[in-house]
């Protein structure tokens, strides 16, 4: 079983990379570039707050977007091309399908991340012309960024399980920015009175929280970051992750593949 | 049929048992993080970049902020918090994007302007942003009257206030209240009439709850200030009559020829010390008040008084 | 024992905005496949065919009924490791090269490591990839894919294949070197089942067959019995465009055709046929009986359900 999983696994990550979806690395490299050069023309106090939060802001942009088309295009393409009938055909379980794919899709966007967390670390040298202490904060925020990659992971997984290709791009991304304001939704939710309140208070619960996961204003003022934190959002990943995950195990399991 | 049923079973447990644990660590690390923006950090404290980074969305993000400005002041008073940074900015921000907000500006003469713990105390701040409204919106008596209050209130600069409700008078559905108010200013300023009749206006004209507790806690306040007042002027007299402080409450309520006791909003009798001060029961109970209270009082923040 | 024993499989689609109204696309099916036999089923377009495949490959899930594939239930995992699958116009992973794709196929297909490339080359040189195994199947044209379908269908030796509709869109070319492993297949002792609507391939290839239109079964058989009944006539085609008054007397068709004339005359005339031809010097180029074929018998099952029923069932 375990062996089927990497295999999958593996195929998606060179499905991913033969996709040119790594080329995607040359963009970010070229905007990164080109905003640590105008930056250290122009000499401001806040190069390294501009670096510090272009570069995290155009990670976690990238990432999102990367995730959910590739994440989309994973199940929904192999319906619609029916790749997927020969796979199924043999000794495959629907679940191991779907978990590897997972795997395929997070993995590719761990060493895209890594590769982008270079990227930005080398534009703020140029900037700073040397690191300090706090600046090892990015590698926590870089973390958190890749938890929440491996959140839209599973939410593209998920729609893409019954839903059309572009249906579940929307759905995706809608939570993703629903996401992102889910502290505003909170402030909304303690504002509201009667069934309102209930009713937002369920969906600031249902949707992930993002705004938790974001410190990249934090991280670009220098101010630290508590393990609780750190832990705290771990295990909240972890678990909404899986709950996605199951979510799409459970559909792919019972769908009929007309 | 059976390995399908299987994995059918365990991918549903699986999936209430997710989304139990999503819910408790979620709402775990809620109480982890302070609610709304960070301490003082505003990820985008100019308004202009609000605006840009918006993409045309101006009202939507707008609402967003003045939730936020109303969250963080709500937060921050609970918390008995003694700077308010981030509302100038946030009300700035809300006002930049979407100028026709007037709820906004109302909120900022309430609580902008006065001082610390009740507000931010940046009267200055407070004035630009009504003048800002004033500009950006068709004539609208309630900035006026905003502007007015601020002047009055916190300020005490009784002239422009003056102006500023004169000025508001001038738009066609105003308020009555506003010409008496310019009127007022002139010689009555300091009175007590003058600011029941200012803050019975904003507790009837104002639809912002918080607002309207601010109006009313004001204007409880301020009967006992009148009445203290009224108390105090009578011990004096009644020195001026017998060269001495009346021995108590009761001695002096009988030279003044008042029948029954007079009680505070809360149905308290007042005290009368040994020096001669009139004192208020309990000054806990009236946030924003002056007189009547003891030496070296110092009052609790007014929120923290509601939820005791 | 049977290879395949299909048990009443049903099934019916809810469709619909709201997924209320029934379309049923196959009726209770029973049909058992023998060992070692290549099994031909027919039916015109949309007639259920691919969709009893996807029940028996489990893509799909029945409304009732069962099945079992090699004795045991049909959706038993274990089953898998021994069937291979080629869908209709298959698509695959077009960034993979032919080589990559099949070794892909052979981990998820649980060929021991050691195993895998010898397997990998086997099969690759058995349906004439290999000297394009490097390629991306991007590049590759529709009958490379095809070949390369069934190359992923056997690779794992499996002992039962299901192929649906083998040959659609190959050349003559393609098409006989589909037959041709088709053949090989059954004489390795592998049990094939495939779905087509060309009868002539069927016709050919086919022990048994079985017609079904619109969703339910209208005749099986052998192919050797349902096209040996002999019409009870016979061709005769000689050389030369004429026609004896003695021939045409006979009775039946004549027609020219080039520098031959071919007669259908009732079996008993056969030799008066023969003896005419002789008296007038005439040369015989033929004489064949003409036998049913696939295609008639095809016609009439499905002729008969669409006029007995007024075109819908």
């Amino acid at each position: 079983m375990s062996a089927r999983l990497y295999y999958i696994a593996s195929n998606t990550f060179r499905e991913a990379v033969r996709d040119r979806v790594l080329y995607n690395l040359i963009a970010f490299a070229l905007l990164l570039s080109a905003a640590a050069i105008l930056v250290g023309q122009i000499s401001m106090s806040i190069e390294k707050l501009v670096v510090i939060n272009l570069g995290l802001t155009a990670v976690s942009l990238f990432g999102v977007v990367i995730a959910i088309f590739v994440g989309i295009s994973l199940v929904s393409k192999e319906i619609e091309k029916r790749t997927l009938y020969t796979v199924l055909s043999r000794p495959v379980r629907r679940w191991e399908f779907i978990i590897g794919k997972f795997f395929g899709l997070a993995g590719t966007l761990v060493v895209n991340t890594f590769f982008m967390a270079i990227g930005v670390f080398a534009a703020l040298l140029y900037v700073a012309h040397h690191f300090t202490r706090p600046d090892a904060l990015m590698l926590v925020a870089f973390y958190f960024i890749i938890l929440e990659f491996s959140i839209i992971c599973a939410l593209a997984l998920l729609f893409s399980s019954f839903s059309t290709p572009l249906l579940s791009a929307i759905f995706a991304f809608s939570l993703f920015v629903i996401g992102s304001y889910s502290d505003d939704l909170r402030s909304f939710a303690a504002a509201a009175t009667g069934p309102t309140h209930w009713l937002t208070t369920a969906v600031s619960y249902l949707v992930p929280n993002f705004s938790a996961l974001n410190v990249i204003s934090a991280v670009a003022h220098g101010q630290s970051l508590s393990g609780q934190l750190i832990l705290h959002n771990t295990l909240y990943a972890l678990s909404y992750t899986a709950l996605a995950l199951s979510g799409a195990v459970l559909i792919f399991e019972r769908r009929n593949l007309k | 049929m059976n390995e399908r049923t299987n994995t059918t079973v365990i991918a549903s447990l699986c999936l209430v048992f997710f989304l139990g644990t999503t819910v408790v660590v979620g709402r775990s690390l809620d109480h982890l993080r302070p609610q709304g923006p960070a301490e003082d950090v505003l990820y985008l404290d100019s308004p202009k970049l609000a605006k840009r980074a918006s993409l045309g969305y101006d009202g939507l993000m707008a609402c967003l902020y003045w939730t936020r400005a109303v969250q963080y002041f709500g937060h921050r008073h609970h918390e008995h918090a003694p700077t308010f940074n981030q509302l100038a900015p946030l009300l700035e921000i809300t006002t930049q994007l979407d100028p026709h907000m007037l709820v906004a500006y109302e909120f900022g003469a309430n609580f902008l302007a006065p001082a610390p713990p009740n507000g931010a105390g940046e009267p200055a701040r407070a004035i630009q942003l009504i003048e800002y409204g004033i500009q950006h919106n068709p004539p609208d008596w309630h900035l006026y009257y905003n502007l007015g209050f601020i002047y009055y209130l916190d300020l005490k600069d009784y002239t422009k206030a003056a102006q500023a409700f004169a000025q508001g008078a001038q738009v066609p559905d105003a308020h009555p209240f506003l010409k008496t108010m310019a009127a007022q200013m002139a010689q009555h300023a300091g009175e007590f009439s003058t600011a029941r009749m200012l803050w019975t206006t904003t507790y009837d004209t104002s639809n912002d709850e918080l607002i309207r507790q601010s109006a009313f806690d004001h204007l409880r306040a301020l009967k006992v200030d009148e009445d203290v007042t009224h108390l105090q002027e009578a011990v004096t007299q009644f020195g001026e009559q017998t060269g001495r402080l009346p021995a108590s409450m009761a001695e002096l309520l009988a030279s003044m020829h008042v029948p029954g006791v007079p009680v505070d909003p809360e149905n308290m009798p007042y005290r009368l010390d040994k020096t001669g001060r009139v004192l208020v029961a309990n000054p806990d109970d009236f946030p924003y008040l002056t007189r009547g209270l003891p030496p070296g009082y110092k009052p609790l923040p007014p929120y923290a008084r509601a939820h005791q | 024992m049977s290879a395949i024993e299909i048990q009443g499989l049903e099934k019916v689609y809810s469709v619909g905005f709201w997924r209320t109204r029934p379309k049923r696309a196959l009726y209770p099916l029973q049909l058992a496949v023998e060992d070692g036999e290549i099994f031909g089923f027919l039916g015109p377009n949309g007639a259920g065919k691919t969709t009893t495949l996807k029940l028996l490959m489990g893509l799909v899930f029945p409304t009732a009924g069962s099945a079992r594939i090699l004795g045991q239930h049909w959706t038993d995992p274990a089953v898998k490791a021994q069937i291979g699958f080629l869908p209709e116009q298959p698509y695959f992973y077009d960034y993979l090269t032919a080589h990559e794709l099949l070794n892909y196929y052979a981990q998820l297909s649980g060929v021991p490591a050691k195993q895998r490339t010898r397997k990998v080359e086997d099969v690759l040189q058995r349906v004439g990839l290999k000297d394009v195994k490097g390629v991306q199947l991007r590049k590759f044209s529709k009958g490379m894919l095809q070949r390369a379908g069934i190359a992923q269908a056997i690779l794992h030796d499996p002992k039962l294949i299901f192929l649906d509709e083998p040959m659609s869109g190959l050349d003559p070319i393609g098409r006989r070197e589909v037959r041709d492993l088709m053949e090989e297949l059954k004489a390795r002792g592998k049990t094939v089942f495939f779905s087509t609507h060309i009868l002539s391939d069927a016709e050919a290839l086919c022990d048994r067959v079985a017609i079904i239109h619109q969703g339910k079964l209208r005749g099986e058989g052998a192919v050797e019995e349902l096209t040996s009944s002999v019409q009870g006539q016979v061709e005769v085609v000689w050389q030369g465009t004429q026609v004896p008054a003695s021939v045409k007397a006979l009775g039946g068709e004549c027609h020219v055709t080039g520098e031959t004339t071919r007669a259908v005359l009732p079996e008993t005339k056969q030799d008066a046929a023969i003896d005419a031809l002789r008296r007038e010097r005439l040369r015989l180029v033929s004489i064949i009986p003409l036998r049913t074929s696939l295609e008639a018998y095809f016609v009439e099952k499905v002729q008969h359900v669409e006029t007995s029923a007024g075109g819908k069932v």
